[in-house]
């Protein structure tokens, strides 16, 4: 490999590091150049993805030593195919959101191209980190970031949502270091690979302790990712922030997912022992459990934002209840499902901000008669479009996830459990769909003042679409990759060996 | 000693545990902090006790842990402090920003529709 | 390739439309009709492949799992069901030209109509079941959107969700029943499927499967139970329901009856189920459709009630009523399009559909009149038309019911009473409408329509016609193609005579007609049928209140769980820990180690003491907040001295600083909050908390003791001590794993530090005394003292900082103490003096700092790749220089400088906010 390529693995936290620390120190003096800069150094990171990509395409796990200190000592970043999928995923997103940010609100605050940077850094590490505390450390850098995007524009909900926000994430960190720190106390290491390699060596004296952290540590990433009953903050926090940086947050509650799928397939994975999978029933009933919250939710909604949250809740469901049916290739449609449920919420959430804004400030998105959002047409067929998607009707991208998540569980010994409660849950977003949509576009009048859906705005749910359509597109494919990358999951030597063989470089 | 560490580490917990679960954005700081002492102690001691054995290398010394504590806790615990400290500081100003929006100090925003408390201080 | 055309011609058509301006009617009109004609062309051009018996395919891949081909086949019954579905979409488009009015945005009904149409085509020539889904869900979608053309009016908005709702419910059904039939088929491939009907009857989950599939077919043909939705899709411009209610939408679900027959039939689960469904279907929609007073609602009882017939007839399992299904598939298709046509016109002409006001028009439309009389005719099965013949096959096989017990009586009798009600409604449509008396108060006087709007009805019509009278000649070659693959190419000998000589079958169309107007008339004449105002009860009724209530518990449930109180969320989230923590502790059993106890000496005891204080103290006076902090205070510092005691110096110090500096943050902030806490509500909370609390407390507790007697695994800690100075040239372990082996981590804490800094400037900027409630509270006392000492602090501060930093790779210090100390300084003569004081002599602006130091500390890492090294490796070099003693400069010193650049800044940057508040506060407090 080149020079460059050579590094190409550190490139995705460290272009963002650069950018918002420069975007810092200048940004405020030339706010349209920091809004090009972020957009640069976004577009930079979505090559990144596809590079890293194209070198872990094939199974190869690529690892990086930090300050070129080999595992378990220092640092090491592992790339595999999990992994680029975070990080493209979360590039399309950051993208759509720094776009939608251009017309919006937002434009006058020149801190948010350079706090989406850090944003960004802090996602990256996260997925690309091997080292447990190093984990926590980019959990703590995405989670700052996200309180300064979410007060960004303090108003009155952002306060509350984001005292909630806050401190509910305080105590996560907490449970984090405990859990973290238990496991050095008794296996001596955080790298996680190593932590892999050492679980099931450990004495059944140990094992009560090895369990409680790793159960520990799904609390941690449950609150992320909003499972019952850790995440019920979500629905009050998410509609409180600015339409891009919702946006945004559509992938926030992916970072846990990532997590508990990383943590419980490798360290408690096939391979830890006595301890083998023993996440995975829990993770089932929380997964159908929060299914029917979000679905629940979803019905009672009152606003288009609180019924996107309490949708986000219930994707997340699914996703736990995919992994925890525990087969490469539920995993492998947990993954598809992934990217296609980020993108339409993403854009959902955009569409709901921009109909706030154009219903005005005493209706907003509220599910209620009056004020048709400006002319309705167009904003009316992008809903449309998006709810289509996201109740996953055919053709679009969450039909293609919810067929291939039904088909992958159907092998499980808890399917018609599963199918019934996923198809319901869907049954009931087309309910709650068109119920909000008829009320919103078709009762209402056409509200007086015209409010133009902003440039920036339309080029984020183009973004959007476009990635959820290649979703349909090239599903066949896609549907491959994910399986593989399940399959990697579910058998990670290859990782751990990756990790722990990686020797330093020598000089030149 | 073990056990003073341990009950130590099991008194901070539940201050800060109970704290935390107060309705008064104050109180929840305080309560977070202690959480915090707790934890970092927690951290620090998962390297086991040690006493004058100061993570610091010296010629003759041999560097090992017959000699020294275990120096990895000590750094995560400090990188811990730093980010615990940078977080309640935000939480600070976060509740102090939204007692004035919403005339009331209570975590959610407002005074829950209770009996009215009776005011000890006018 | 024409195999998949027509449904791609009708799409692109559709999105074509969708960008045309809404009024250009024509326009619309034409690429409509003629979209639709070359879809019909391209099915015409392989008719003769499959007259003469094959099946085009063509397939192209999608998802290789579960097995979703974009395949589409065209066979004999395709074909037909294709050919009718762009032949009556052809008349159709030409009627709705005439049809709807100028100011309606007409472009947008003609695209919404072209993919509905490509949606249906798509559910007829899907070689694929999972295709056939998708297109499936398509129809609901498209209906949907069309039934909901009139958005301003109430009932057309909630039949639109209701058909959506109810058909939706049932594409999810056939969703899951067609991927347990692709399981038991081995394939979701048409021809596999078709061919696999004994493994698949021999499934031990047939059942369900036969179930779910069942519901989707008769949620969408409008089957009792699930009929309800069908009168209320009414309210859809008459051009839709004249194209969905007659040969499209409403036929997919029999068509899927049919296409799945040869897989899914041949069982007494079929047999009951699809029987029993289609009759009971049959008598209730040809029984309420007599009492129908709207025209539309009248078609539409009697579309539910045909569409029952056709259910029965395939639910009978034999080859001629299959044949029979078929054949009135396409019959009611005709005569159903033609009449729902009718009944447009009338309502066009005469701007009401209401029969007890529509009286005596055959005067004024004649034309019209002859029209509709044939196709109802038709529909009441009058020989010479079209409908008499299925009927009277229909029959037949009533009659040829051997086995299944009671049905063999049932079935004719029930066709018959049914028969002579669908005679019933049809003569109350003719004479109702045509004679019957005077109009009564129409809107307008009514007349005939102009001619190109009779010419669609007038078409059917004839097919009608012709096809009743030579049925030989028009139709048995069509009806033969379309029903051999029905019956799995068991086609039977059949006979389209008119006459069969006297036999049972014709006796019963006798009665039936005889019967059925006998009873119009005397409904008419005994009980004034207009008086009877016969609203079937039921279906709509239980579906809006079981919606209602799914809605209600929804919003129950929902306020119950998340009411929005943190404190709720922060109790449900410890619980949950604690139980997942708590659960293989206690199962598993929690053991402690071997480790001889380290003796407690003096100090630590008394720091115990002071902690528990402390802590207890906090916990105590809580409510009292100066003295809480003070508490506060002295529990961090024991922390400190404990970091000390346990050989941390490094903790200790950072734990000192960061004490004194939250410390006075949190008195900053307590100018802002109420000095006092308000006594709380609800002993039960205390109890619960204190519970949560204790609990956890000991848990935390028993974790420690457990780690702490267990024999430590020194593996890394030997590494790193022995590794420190030979590869990293620093003696402070600490530091050196701070700056170097995890320097990576210290990268990432200090973007947090500056976001926080940033984050509180942010928070502060917009705010001052008297924004919101925010009024000052407690004393400046404790400002007075620092503002004394700040002077004589701060020089001493700044040295103590420089040498703090420049030792810290081998002695306790580092950027990062460094970086407080010099902060601390700063910040006291802040607090004291204000912030005008102070910006006079110092003007700097932090965040720059927090920049600089990222920047900084980026750099050093990507320093590391011009020599060909991964981020942040560290090169070095050791001189001694006087007074600090051996430092290294190492490049991590860089790092550490950015490390220190980023605290000090950070901190400086909140303190400032706060203490620029503090200063605005102190005037508006004089101002008070």
């Amino acid at each position: 490999m080149s020079l460059l390529a050579a590094q190409l693995p550190v490139l995705p936290i460290a272009i963002p590091l650069m950018v918002g620390s420069l975007l810092i120190i200048a940004g405020r003096r030339w706010p349209a150049g920091a809004a090009a800069a972020g957009l640069l150094a976004l577009l930079a990171n979505l090559g990144c993805a596809v590079a890293l990509w194209q070198f872990t395409a094939d199974g190869t796990v690529l690892p990086y030593l930090l300050g070129n200190w080999s595992a378990p000592f220092g640092i090491v970043l592992a790339i595999d195919r999990l992994a680029v999928l975070m990080l493209g995923v979360t590039a399309v997103v950051a993208l759509a959101c720094q776009l939608a940010a251009l017309d919006g609100p937002l434009r006058q605050g020149p801190a948010f191209p350079a706090l989406l940077q850090f944003q960004l850094m802090g996602l990256n590490g996260a997925f690309l980190t091997s080292d447990l505390f190093n984990l926590f450390v980019f959990f703590e850098v995405l989670l700052i970031s996200s309180y300064a995007l979410l007060l960004h524009r303090a108003d009155r909900g952002a306060l509350r949502a984001g005292l909630h926000y806050v401190i509910v994430n305080l105590l996560g960190s907490a449970l984090f270091l405990i859990a973290v720190s238990l496991l050095y106390g008794t296996l001596g290491t955080l790298n996680m690979a190593d932590l892999a390699a050492r679980v099931p060596l450990a004495s059944a004296a140990d094992q009560p302790l090895v369990a409680a952290a790793g159960a520990l540590l799904l609390v941690v990433f449950g609150i992320k990712a909003a499972a019952l009953p850790l995440g019920l903050w979500l629905p009050g926090t998410y509609p409180a922030a600015p339409a891009p940086v919702a946006v945004l947050f559509a992938v926030m509650t992916k970072v846990g997912i990532y997590a508990i799928a990383r943590v419980s397939t490798l360290i408690y994975g096939a391979g830890a022992g006595a301890l083998a999978g023993f996440a995975s029933p829990l993770l089932l009933y929380t997964g159908l459990a929060t299914i029917i919250a979000g679905t629940l939710g979803t019905l009672a909604a009152r606003s288009l934002r609180r019924l996107t949250a309490w949708l986000v809740v219930a994707s997340a469901g699914t996703l736990l209840a995919a992994l925890g049916s525990d087969t490469a290739a539920s995993a492998g449609a947990a993954l598809l499902y992934l990217p296609h449920t980020t993108f339409a919420a993403a854009a959902l959430f955009l569409v709901a901000g921009t109909v706030a804004v154009a219903r005005g400030p005493d209706l907003e998105d509220r599910i209620e008669v009056g004020n048709a959002p400006g002319r309705g047409v167009l904003l009316g067929s992008l809903f449309l479009f998006t709810a289509v998607a996201i109740a996953g009707i055919p053709p679009l991208s969450g039909f293609v996830a919810k067929l291939i998540v039904l088909d992958a569980v159907s092998d499980t010994p808890r399917w018609p459990l599963t199918w019934s409660v996923l198809l319901a849950s869907s049954l009931a977003a087309v309910v709650a769909l068109s119920r909000a949509g008829s009320t919103i576009f078709w009762k209402s009048p056409p509200s007086p003042q015209r409010v133009p859906v902003g440039r920036g705005a339309l080029a984020a749910l183009a973004l959007l679409a476009a990635a959820g359509l290649a979703i349909v597109l090239w599903a066949g494919p896609l549907a491959g990759y994910m399986n593989a990358a399940g399959e990697q999951l579910a058998a990670p030597s290859a990782y751990i060996s990756a990790v722990l063989a990686a020797t330093g470089w020598v000089a030149p | 000693m073990e056990l003073l560490v341990s009950s130590a580490i099991g008194l901070l917990t539940a201050g800060g545990v109970f704290l935390l679960l107060r309705a008064r954005s104050f109180e929840v700081v305080l309560g977070l902090t202690l959480l915090s002492y707790a934890v970092n102690l927690f951290i620090f001691v998962m390297g086991r006790l040690a006493i004058d054995k100061v993570p610091l290398l010296r010629e003759g010394v041999a560097p090992s842990l017959a000699n020294h504590a275990d120096p990895l806790p000590q750094a995560l615990v400090l990188t811990a402090i730093v980010i615990s400290f940078a977080m309640t500081a935000v939480l600070l100003v976060l509740a102090l920003r939204s007692h004035a929006e919403y005339g009331s100090d209570h975590v959610d925003g407002a005074e829950p529709p209770a009996p009215e408390p009776r005011r000890r201080n006018p | 390739m024409n195999v998949a055309a027509p449904v791609a011609i009708a799409f692109v058509a559709g999105l074509l439309l969708l960008a045309l301006p809404n009024r250009a009617r024509n326009l619309a009109a034409i690429v409509a009709g003629l979209a639709t004609l070359a879809a019909a062309a391209c099915l015409w051009s392989v008719s003769g492949a499959v007259f003469a018996g094959e099946v085009v395919e063509v397939s192209w891949p999608w998802l290789p799992f579960p097995g979703a081909d974009l395949g589409f086949r065209v066979d004999g019954l395709a074909l037909v069901f294709g050919l009718l579905v762009t032949g009556i979409g052809a008349l159709v488009i030409l009627y709705a030209r005439y049809y709807l009015a100028e100011d309606e945005p007409v472009a947008r009904f003609h695209a919404l109509f072209m993919l509905f149409m490509g949606s249906m085509l798509g559910v007829v020539l899907a070689g694929n079941l999972l295709l056939l889904v998708v297109f499936w869900e398509l129809t609901s979608l498209a209906s949907f959107l069309l039934i909901g053309y009139w958005q301003k009016r109430a009932d057309a908005r909630q039949g639109a969700r209701m058909a959506l709702t109810v058909t939706g419910t049932g594409g999810l059904c056939l969703l899951a029943g067609v991927l347990l039939l692709g399981r038991m088929a081995g394939s979701f491939d048409l021809d596999v499927v078709l061919a696999s009907g004994d493994a698949i009857r021999a499934h031990p989950l047939y059942l369900p499967m036969l179930v779910l599939v069942l519901v989707g077919a008769f949620t969408k043909s409008a089957q009792f139970p699930f009929h309800f939705w069908l009168p209320h899709a009414m309210a859809a411009p008459t051009p839709v329901s004249a194209y969905l209610h007659s040969a499209t939408m409403v036929k997919a679900g029999v068509f899927l009856l049919a296409r799945l027959h040869p897989a899914l039939s041949g069982t007494d689960e079929w047999f009951y189920i699809v029987t029993l469904t289609g009759l009971a279907t049959l008598l209730v929609g040809a029984y309420v459709a007599i009492f129908q007073h709207d025209l539309k609602g009248l078609l539409a009882y009697s579309t539910i009630s045909h569409l029952g017939l056709i259910t029965l007839l395939f639910g009978l399992d034999s080859p001629l009523a299959t044949v029979a299904g078929v054949f009135h598939i396409m019959n009611h298709a005709i005569f159903k399009a033609s009449l729902f046509m009718a009944a447009g016109i009338i309502d066009h002409e005469s701007g009401s559909r209401d029969m007890r006001r529509l009286n005596g028009l055959w005067k004024l439309m004649p034309v019209t009149g002859a029209l509709a009389i044939v196709a109802s005719a038709a529909m009441a099965s009058v020989p010479l038309l079209n409908g008499f013949l299925s009927k009277e096959m229909f029959f037949a096989e009533t009659l040829r019911i051997e086995s299944h017990g009671l049905m063999g009586i049932l079935v004719p009798a029930v066709a018959t009473l049914a028969a002579a009600f669908s005679v019933a409604y049809s003569v109350r449509f003719i004479h109702d409408v045509f004679w019957n008396g005077e109009p009564r108060d129409l809107p307008r006087k009514p007349h005939d329509p102009p001619f190109w709007m009779l010419v669609p009805a007038g078409v059917l019509v004839l097919i009608c016609l012709l096809v009743g009278i030579l049925p030989e000649q028009f139709v048995r070659a069509i009806l033969e193609v379309a029903a051999r693959p029905v019956t799995g190419d068991r086609l039977p000998e059949f006979s389209l005579a008119i006459w069969h000589g006297l036999n049972l079958p014709l006796a019963m169309s006798a009665l039936g007609l005889a019967a059925g107007a006998s009873l119009y008339f005397s409904l008419q004449r005994l009980i004034n049928l207009h008086e009877i105002v016969h609203l079937p009860r039921g279906g709509k009724e239980v579906f809006d209140a079981l919606l209602g209530a799914v809605l209600a518990g929804a919003r129950r449930c929902t306020k119950a769980v998340a009411n929005g109180s943190l404190q709720r969320y922060l109790a449900l989230t410890l619980v949950a820990a604690i139980l997942a923590a708590g659960w293989p502790l206690l199962t598993q059993g929690l053991s402690t180690g071997a480790v001889p106890a380290t003796p407690v000496t003096p100090l630590a005891l008394l720091l115990w003491v002071l902690a528990a204080l402390g802590a207890g103290g906090v916990v105590v006076l809580r409510h009292r907040r100066f003295v809480a902090l003070l508490f506060l205070g002295l529990t961090g510092l024991v922390v400190s001295l404990a970091f000390a005691l346990l050989s941390a110096p490094d903790l200790a110090l950072t734990q000192l600083l960061v004490e004194v500096a939250s410390v006075l943050l949190m008195m900053l902030a307590l100018y802002w909050l109420p000095a006092r806490s308000r006594p709380e509500v609800g002993l039960a909370v205390y109890w619960r908390d204190a519970t949560i609390a204790s609990v956890a407390g000991l848990g935390m507790a028993a974790l420690t003791y457990a780690v702490l007697t267990r024999p430590a695994d020194g593996r890394l800690a030997g590494w790193l001590l022995a590794n420190a100075v030979p590869g990293a040239a620093g003696q402070n372990a600490v530091n050196v794993i701070i700056v170097d082996f995890r320097a990576f981590d210290t990268l990432g804490e200090i973007a947090v530090m500056g976001l926080a800094g940033l984050i509180v400037a942010a928070l502060l900027a917009d705010f001052h005394a008297g924004s919101g409630s925010a009024r000052p509270r407690g004393d400046r006392t404790a400002s007075l003292i620092l503002a004394t000492a700040g002077p004589v602090l701060l020089p001493l501060a700044v040295v103590i900082a420089i040498w703090f930093f420049l030792r810290g790779h081998n002695e306790p210090g580092g950027g990062f103490i460094a970086g407080l100390v010099l902060a601390l300084g700063l910040m006291v003569p802040y607090i004291g003096r204000g912030n005008a004081w102070m910006s006079a002599r110092l003007r700097s602006d932090f965040q720059l700092w927090i920049g600089w130091g990222l920047a900084i500390a980026g750099l050093t890492g990507i320093g590391s790749f011009v020599p060909g090294f991964p981020f942040l490796t560290s090169a070095y070099l050791a001189p001694a220089l006087p007074i600090v003693g051996k430092i290294s400069i190492a490049t991590a010193m860089f790092f550490d400088l950015g490390v220190f650049l980023v605290v000090t800044g950070a901190t400086m940057v909140a303190l400032t906010a706060i203490g620029r508040v503090g200063a605005t506060q102190s005037t508006a407090g004089a101002a008070r």
